[in-house]
């Protein structure tokens, strides 16, 4: 079995990826950071390991520039980006070299499993050009547990879930870190930077939390697919991914369609069928 | 407004966004035919249902509306041919995540008025205005909006007649 390093020496050798983006250990032990290799001796760095916890395909959008065609390292749950960002025109299949990882889940802590792990159905990469680790077995996982999470918000009488997000709301400071680190975030001019009109109050007082947490779960809609990236990179804690998982559940019910399955099926809210709900229209 | 001083009732402001093509055009039938309906609605013309981004809604909450009706063709009549399935499907989602963040979907109806339907764009104006009368104003979000803009008067800004 050849290790990380090793499958990376060898594609920027053979020419087949110009850049390769992967983790190494990072400068605290028991985490890893991004790491970026153009040449065989910077490929010397690469890992793999339990706190590989970040989603590396926001390398692949265009802010980034980087070299192309490029290699990229990615867990099952990652490839799902790259197929939304295929899917949106943001990136050819043929730019991107895909080396899949398997992995039965990644640690949020020290030893602590992240969220989405727990109830992740896919340990295998399905969409790669190359795997590293031998297949694993998948998980029973109840596809209903996925959205477990959003139970006990659901089950709460309105005024009482109107308080809980003003509460988590009125913690948010603006800073954006969950669009920045969100990989389908890619928009060149993000609807809160625009001043004219000025959609959405850029000040972090109550009208403009929660204009801006509304707006970005709804350009997430029928898209995200729940990398959780938004969450951790939330310093304030706001349950981010709660919004998310939300929209993605509706959109499954109304409209059977998960994102990141198939880089072909047309996004559900650019489509419609004839016969879609209208139950709520006078 | 004089009444609405007077007997200190209350009266919601309702923002109406249109497609102009069926429900602008209904409006204006219902007009020239002198069809009565409440004045609390305030018609904003679009060129189709499909142009009306989330945004606008959040907007006119953000103003001090209490309530946001949004009308268009009938399925199959839209002039852009698809513009209302799109939106039909983008507003299913909406109202869920409105929900979600515990503001009450019944401030935001939808409904289907064609350009020949005064009649119906006045029971929809009517029975809308009066679900949303009962409701009561949209304290969610004018507490908020006191808490944000504190140099704003809300309720003087958005007085029916007081524009």
């Amino acid at each position: 079995m050849s290790t990380p390093n090793q499958i990376a020496k060898e594609i920027l050798q053979n020419g087949k990826a110009a850049v390769v983006v992967g983790y190494c250990e990072g400068t605290i032990p028991g985490r890893t950071q991004t790491h970026f290799a153009k040449t065989p001796e910077q490929a010397e760095k690469f890992i793999f390991s339990k706190s590989c916890v970040n989603n590396l395909a926001i390398y692949l959008t265009k802010q980034y520039k980087l070299p192309k065609p490029i290699g990229i390292f990615l867990k099952p749950c990652d490839i799902k980006t790259v197929v939304s960002l295929i899917q949106e025109k943001q990136i050819k299949r043929d730019d991107v070299f895909v080396i899949g990882l398997t992995c039965e889940g990644v640690y949020k802590g020290k030893d602590e499993l992240a969220g989405k792990c727990k109830t992740c159905t896919s340990h295998n990469p399905k969409d790669y050009d190359i795997i590293i680790g031998e297949p694993v077995e998948e998980p029973a996982t109840d596809p209903a547990m996925k959205f477990a999470r959003l139970k006990t918000i659901e089950s709460m009488p309105i005024e009482q879930r109107r308080n809980f997000w003003m509460k988590e709301f009125d913690k948010c400071i603006r800073c954006y870190a969950c669009r920045q680190a969100c990989p389908l975030c890619y928009c060149e001019q993000c609807i809160v930077d625009k001043t004219q009109p000025r959609w959405i109050e850029s000040s972090a007082h109550p009208v403009g939390n929660l204009g801006w947490h509304l707006i970005r779960a709804f350009h997430l809609a029928g898209r995200c697919i729940g990398c959780g990236e938004c969450e951790r990179a939330c310093h304030q804690n706001i349950p981010l991914g709660l919004l998310n998982m939300k929209m993605t559940k509706e959109i499954f019910e109304e409209f059977e369609y998960m994102a990141g399955v198939d880089a072909e099926a047309k996004p559900p809210l650019t489509d419609y069928k004839m016969e879609d709900d209208e139950s709520f229209i006078r | 407004m004089d009444e609405q001083k007077l007997n200190n009732t209350f009266e919601p402001n309702i923002a109406a966004f249109v497609c102009q093509w069926c429900t602008y055009t209904g409006a204006d039938l219902a007009g020239t035919s002198r069809l009565k309906y409440e004045p609390n609605v305030r018609v904003l013309r679009l060129p189709c249902t499909g142009r009306i981004d989330f945004s606008f809604i959040i907007k006119a909450f953000e103003n001090g509306t209490d309530g946001v009706l949004i009308s268009g063709c009938h399925p199959n009549d839209c002039h852009y041919n698809a513009g209302n399935f799109h939106a039909r499907r983008r507003f299913a989602i909406l109202r869920k995540l409105l929900e979600f963040v515990g503001i009450d979907p019944r401030r935001i109806q939808f409904s289907w008025v064609s350009a020949a339907e005064g009649a119906k764009w006045r029971d929809v104006v009517n029975s809308v205005t009066e679900e949303i009368r009962n409701l009561g104003p949209l304290n969610e979000y004018k507490e908020i909006i006191k808490e944000s803009f504190p140099f704003r008067n809300i309720e003087k800004e958005n007085t029916i007649g007081h524009r």
